[in-house]
């Protein structure tokens, strides 16, 4: 099959599961918008903490609240859409062990779909809601003088984002395949990322700031661009035009996580019975 | 349809030759010491199934059972040999394949757990392309035959293990698939549930042509459903053939039960019969399923002073424990 129609397939699958999933949320309406506000509250917590930091000091490796806070929003947004689109790819470790896997493999549909969609939940949107809330407070009181290339890489920096988030989510479910425990390993890539994104590069050791750049991208989710657009200097000294690489990193991420999930699939070895 | 797919057309609906299937098993063996062990799970197996046939597939555990049926879905890529259903390379072109099989696992809901049935089934009518005419007409036809009328608002978490597993069966009919797998179908379901599973299985059969390959722990499955028997052990292909055939390969016997007017010593019967049980009055007779009983019967009412008899059909299970145990022991020797 080509790989246009796959993809294509692919998101006719996701659709249609995901709204199956949207349907039956729906049945129990106070239960959703209870969970929703919960979501909304649990995850704005995060911001919460960083409020009362910066009610003890005036910045933060430098950086002021107004900048952290853009950090914060930037980071919480595109995990928040990632997670939105795949946050149960955690599971799939459980469902290799209990050997439901098999089944999403005899469907006509492809598997990451199938996987990506499965118990897609809107109560996710909590999360994206206060990001975004988070990152148009930063927007409005940060000191930047908006040029044209700055504000158009508000919105690249939060697709990229979301693009590179959701390609860890894709590596990990990979991995799980190998290592069907694995699903903390990954919680620590997707959910430590976007804690990690949330404060300013210079509160962390070098080397921790080497790796989430060139190992694990991460960087390239907010630190990166959001140096060049709050004119900061750009972690480990990399040269001016990588505020543009956000999604050239994402389209190498997406790939290679792509290419780390079929390899998986073809391994995959099924259970006993 | 390209050329390379008609390449075997002269064979059957599902083809296997010389099929293998290996895992690598690693084996902790200490701190930070594996053991690398590689298993054959299945091990060069040949078979072809003609379209409309109903196919029983047994053997123990561990057989290479399920992982024959994983082959045949796409879920599992054969580790040697060539495999093809409906001239489609299962793990190759799984999507496309998907199209064309219907699948239930008895361990396992291929149904969305916390949806209700008519939830998954709408799914499927929209995942499988199925048109709104032809997903209504099944639909119909089989809930009315497995008698899910009431149930197909209910969760699948609520539902009874039979009720499930009509259920997951409708859903793998209804894109009227062109082979139909079932692994255990009626593992753990009473009485009332197998026969309704089993005569609706015959229908299908029958009725609409499906293909029908099973694997089963439950040999009456296979004697009420199959005409053709496969049965596998480690892996190996032992018997593939008629079920009566079954009962010869395995040199199977009948057993004659006759009441005597009194307790006597052991009858005297020509061989190769001979008594294999006494109790009191009570004698029991092997000789080989193939040969007739009257004359044994005759033999008897002559010399002894009968009461009554019956004779009772070899048990199948008996057949295949013998088979592996003859396999066994050439293994050995």
């Amino acid at each position: 099959m080509a790989e246009r129609g796959a993809l294509a397939e692919g998101l006719r699958a996701y659709r249609l599961i995901a709204g199956m999933w949207i349907r039956s949320s729906m049945t129990y309406r106070t239960s959703f918008v209870v969970t929703v506000f919960g979501n909304l509250t649990v995850t704005g917590l995060d911001f919460v903490g960083i409020l009362l930091m910066f009610s003890q000091v005036d910045s933060l490796g430098g950086w002021s609240l107004p900048e952290v806070a853009f950090l914060y929003g930037l980071s919480v947004t595109s995990f928040g859409i990632a997670d939105l689109a795949l946050g149960s790819m955690d599971v799939l470790g459980a469902r290799m062990r209990d050997g439901s896997f098999d089944t999403l493999l005899v469907r006509p549909a492809p598997v990451l779909a199938q996987v990506g969609a499965d118990r897609f939940a809107l109560r996710r949107l909590g999360r994206v809601t206060q990001g975004v809330v988070a990152l148009g407070w930063a927007l409005v009181s940060v000191d930047v003088d908006w040029s044209a290339p700055k504000v158009l890489l508000v919105p690249v920096m939060v697709v990229s984002g979301a693009a590179i988030f959701s390609a860890v989510f894709v590596a990990g479910a990979a991995f799980q395949i190998y290592a069907q425990d694995a699903a903390e390993v990954q919680n620590a890539f997707t959910y430590g990322g976007t804690t990690l994104l949330q404060y300013p590069p210079t509160v962390f050791g070098k080397d921790l700031v080497r790796g989430v750049t060139f190992m694990l991208p991460l960087a390239f989710v907010n630190w990166v661009p959001a140096a060049h657009v709050l004119g900061r200097p750009y972690p480990v000294g990399l040269p001016g035009w990588t505020a543009f690489a956000s999604p050239l990193v994402a389209v190498v991420c997406c790939g290679l996580a792509g290419m780390a999930w079929r390899t998986g699939l073809r391994s995959y070895r099924s259970t006993g019975s | 349809m390209t050329g390379s797919e008609s390449g075997f057309s002269d064979g059957g609906f599902i083809e296997l030759d010389g099929v293998e299937k290996v895992f690598d098993v690693r084996k902790k063996t200490g701190f930070m010491k594996r053991e690398r062990r590689q298993v054959r799970a299945v091990d060069s197996i040949s078979f072809r199934v003609e379209r409309g046939e109903m196919v029983g597939y047994i053997g123990p555990n561990g057989a290479g059972k399920s992982t024959t049926i994983k082959m045949l879905t796409g879920i599992l890529t054969p580790s040697a040999g060539r495999l093809r259903v409906a001239g489609i390379d299962p793990s190759r072109q799984r999507t496309r394949l998907a199209h064309r099989i219907g699948v239930v696992f008895g361990q396992r809901t291929t149904l969305w757990w916390d949806l209700p049935l008519l939830a998954s089934y709408r799914l499927m009518h929209r995942m499988y392309r199925i048109p709104d005419a032809r997903y209504r007409e099944n639909l119909g036809r089989l809930v009315e035959l497995l008698d899910l009328g009431d149930l197909l608002d209910v969760p699948v978490r609520q539902l009874s293990l039979g009720q499930r597993m009509r259920g997951d069966i409708v859903a793998a009919l209804l894109h009227d698939p062109e082979v139909l797998y079932l692994d255990e179908p009626t593992i753990g379901l009473d009485i009332v549930s197998k026969s309704r599973v089993r005569e609706f299985l015959r229908e299908l059969n029958a009725e609409r042509g499906t293909t029908v390959l099973l694997t089963t722990h439950d040999l009456q499955d296979i004697e009420q459903l199959c005409k053709r028997v496969m049965v596998i052990d480690h892996g190996r292909l032992l018997y593939d053939g008629s079920l009566t055939g079954l009962h010869e390969a395995g040199e199977s016997e009948r057993t004659l039960v006759v009441d005597l007017e009194r307790e006597l010593p052991p009858i005297e019967a020509p061989a190769p019969a001979r008594v294999v049980r006494v109790d009191g009055p009570r004698q029991w007779l092997a000789f080989p399923a193939g040969e007739s009983a009257a004359p044994l019967v005759a033999r008897i009412a002559a010399d002894y002073p009968l009461v009554d008899l019956s004779v009772r059909e070899p048990d199948i299970e008996a057949v295949i424990a013998k088979m592996y145990a003859d396999q066994a022991e050439r293994a050995i020797s």
